[in-house]
Order: C-alpha cells, then sequence, then structure tokens
C-alpha cells in the first residue's frame, strides 16, 4: 500500500481534514464541557443593526433579474473585445475589422433579439 | 490543580514552562478583545484616537473594531448615550457573544454627565447592562481608556473556570438575556433591569 503513488496525497489529506477539523471539536468541546449556551429571541435575531428586525434572511428575488444578467453580459464581452480592437484599431487590417463588426453584430443581435422579445420592458 | 507561584518562577528559571488551561484560556481571552465599533458621542473621538498610532490600541490586540455585534467580545459606551438610543445599544448587548464585557467612557455613559438633567438622556448604561469597567472624565484621554483596557484584561485574567465564583458566561445559570427597555410615555419602560442595577435610596 505505501507503494503506492497516491499513498503520501492520502497521507496528506487525512492529515489536511484533521487540520480543519481538529480546532472545530475542540471549540465543540469545549463549549459542551465548560461554556453553555444561552439563545434567545434578542440574540438570534437575523439583522444585527440594533433595531428589531423585521422579516426572514432568506429573501427571493425576482428571476426577471437573470435575464438581465444574461443581458449584461452581452455588453460586458463586447467591452472585453471592444477595448483590445481600439487600441490596436490603426494597425489593423481590413479583414480584422470586417471580423470584429461581424462580432459586434452578432452581439447586437442578441440584444435586438431580446428587445424584440419585450425582456427590456420590466413586468 | 493550581501550580504553586514560587514553584512556577524557579521552574521558568530552569526554562520549564508551566501553565493551566484556565491560565492558557484567561491569555487567549485577554489578550484578543475585539471591540465594537460604534461611538455614541464625543467620547468616541477619543476612542478614535486611542486606537490611532500615537496611543496605539492594538499593542493590547484590541485594534480590531468589529462592524457586527456576533464578532465583538467589548462594548465601549463611548459617550452620551439618549433614551432613544438605549434599546438599540442594550438590544446590541445582547446580541455580542459570550463572554462580553462593557467598557462605560466618560461622564455622560457613567451618568448622564453634563446632560444629565435633560429630558431625554439616560443616566448612566448600567442601569440595563453589567459595567466592567468605568472611567471618569469628560472626556476622558485616550490613557484613560488604555487604563480602562488594562484594568479590564487584568479582571479577565483573575476570572476561573470553574467553582461558584466563575463568570456569568461559564454558569448555565446566570443570566442570559438582559431586557430590552421600551420607550414608554415619559420614560423608558422598564426604567432599570432589576437584575443589574437596583434603585439607590434617596434621603433626604
Ligand atoms: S462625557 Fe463629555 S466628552 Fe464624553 S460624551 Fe459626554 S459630554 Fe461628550
Amino acid at each position: 500500500m505505501a507503494s503506492n503513488p497516491y499513498f503520501s496525497l492520502a497521507v496528506l489529506f487525512v492529515v489536511a481534514l484533521g487540520f480543519g477539523l481538529a480546532p472545530l471539536g475542540l471549540a465543540r468541546l469545549w463549549a459542551i464541557v465548560f461554556s453553555p449556551a444561552k439563545p434567545n429571541t434578542v440574540k438570534n435575531a437575523i439583522y444585527e443593526c440594533g433595531l428589531v428586525s423585521k422579516g426572514d434572511a432568506w429573501v427571493q428575488f425576482r428571476s426577471a433579474y437573470y435575464l438581465y444578467a444574461i443581458i449584461f453580459l452581452i455588453f460586458d464581452v463586447e467591452a472585453v473585445f471592444l477595448l483590445p480592437f481600439a487600441v490596436a484599431f490603426t494597425g489593423l487590417g481590413m479583414a480584422a475589422c470586417a471580423a470584429m463588426l461581424v462580432f459586434v453584430l452578432l452581439l447586437v443581435e442578441g440584444l435586438a433579439w431580446a428587445w424584440a422579445k419585450g425582456i427590456l420592458t420590466w413586468a | 490543580m493550581a501550580v504553586d507561584n514560587e514553584l512556577k518562577i524557579e521552574l521558568g528559571k530552569q526554562g520549564v514552562f508551566v501553565t493551566t488551561i484556565e491560565e492558557l484560556y484567561n491569555w487567549g481571552r485577554r489578550s484578543s478583545v475585539w471591540p465594537m465599533q460604534f461611538g455614541l458621542a464625543c467620547c468616541a473621538i477619543e476612542m478614535i484616537a486611542t486606537t490611532m498610532a500615537r496611543y496605539d490600541l492594538a499593542r493590547f490586540g484590541a485594534e480590531v473594531f468589529r462592524p457586527s455585534p456576533r464578532q465583538a467580545d467589548l462594548m465601549i459606551i463611548s459617550g452620551t448615550v439618549t433614551k432613544k438610543m438605549a434599546p438599540q445599544v442594550v438590544r446590541l448587548y445582547n446580541q455580542m457573544g459570550e463572554p462580553k464585557y462593557v467598557i462605560a467612557m466618560g461622564a455622560c455613559a457613567i451618568s448622564g454627565g453634563p446632560f444629565k438633567q435633560g429630558y431625554n438622556v439616560l443616566k448612566g448604561i448600567d442601569r440595563y447592562i453589567p459595567v466592567d469597567v468605568h472611567i471618569p472624565g469628560c472626556p476622558p484621554r485616550p490613557e484613560a481608556l488604555i487604563q480602562a483596557f488594562m484594568t479590564l484584561q487584568k479582571k479577565i485574567d483573575g476570572q476561573s473556570l470553574t467553582g461558584a465564583d466563575r463568570p456569568r458566561h461559564l454558569d448555565a445559570e446566570a443570566q442570559g438575556e438582559f431586557p430590552v427597555p421600551e420607550p414608554g410615555e415619559h420614560d423608558l419602560e422598564p426604567t432599570s433591569n432589576p437584575g443589574v442595577w437596583t434603585v439607590p435610596v434617596v434621603i433626604r
């Protein structure tokens, strides 16, 4: 077993796991032996601003945000490529410009599609 | 079993270091007292100065001002506590994890100070929460805050892990919740917490 090339990895894994879990276990043991937990509603309140907490921390967001995130990607990717394009613009040939134009048009098409679908109007 | 102090010094001379769990525990706690980051009035300016390079509270392991009560060990009441603010202060104190300590800094925090006669000023935060160290002054100098800090460290050092006189956070029976006062018609309701403060009898 010790001749297995992965043996040292396994040992490292066990040691790393112990390194992480031992302090947690010790802290838990300490809490059980010495330090009793005294929870109450004020202490367990979800917000820590000093005022009375209202509602729940698990708020849900509208799925419409997801579409916005996707559309944001269009501009994001475009900006990433437009910047080097603009920097190297003077030294570029006709073919490179055409390729960039196609790329931009492709992305604009995505935006146009979203627009036509009515995603940009907040329902 | 506690080690005899003289024996410990003698062993230390020989290069042997002896300690107890209790000592280690208190050493760890007193060397990393993290205060909560909030200031109430003019005294807060002195508290800020204390943390800066000139006075350097970091020497005591206490420069890590925490923005959340869950991560803080020490509440420095640095300034005037108005009756509007008192419920918030008490609620934040409740939300701190044990063990927790309080330093009442300045005349206002310990008694209402120059504004004691004000209709809206709480006459000392110790009406609602247990205060460990009071510092007089208006405002106390940063040295005074550091002195309070060292006093607190001494207090932490002297706390025992077991036994009848063990501190609150190790005692399952001890008070865990400090009632948050509510604004009433003329004053806060209740006007004080009988568990931590007894109303003084005025003899005329
Ligand atoms: S004690 Fe003096 S300096 Fe401190 S908050 Fe009160 S008035 Fe301000």
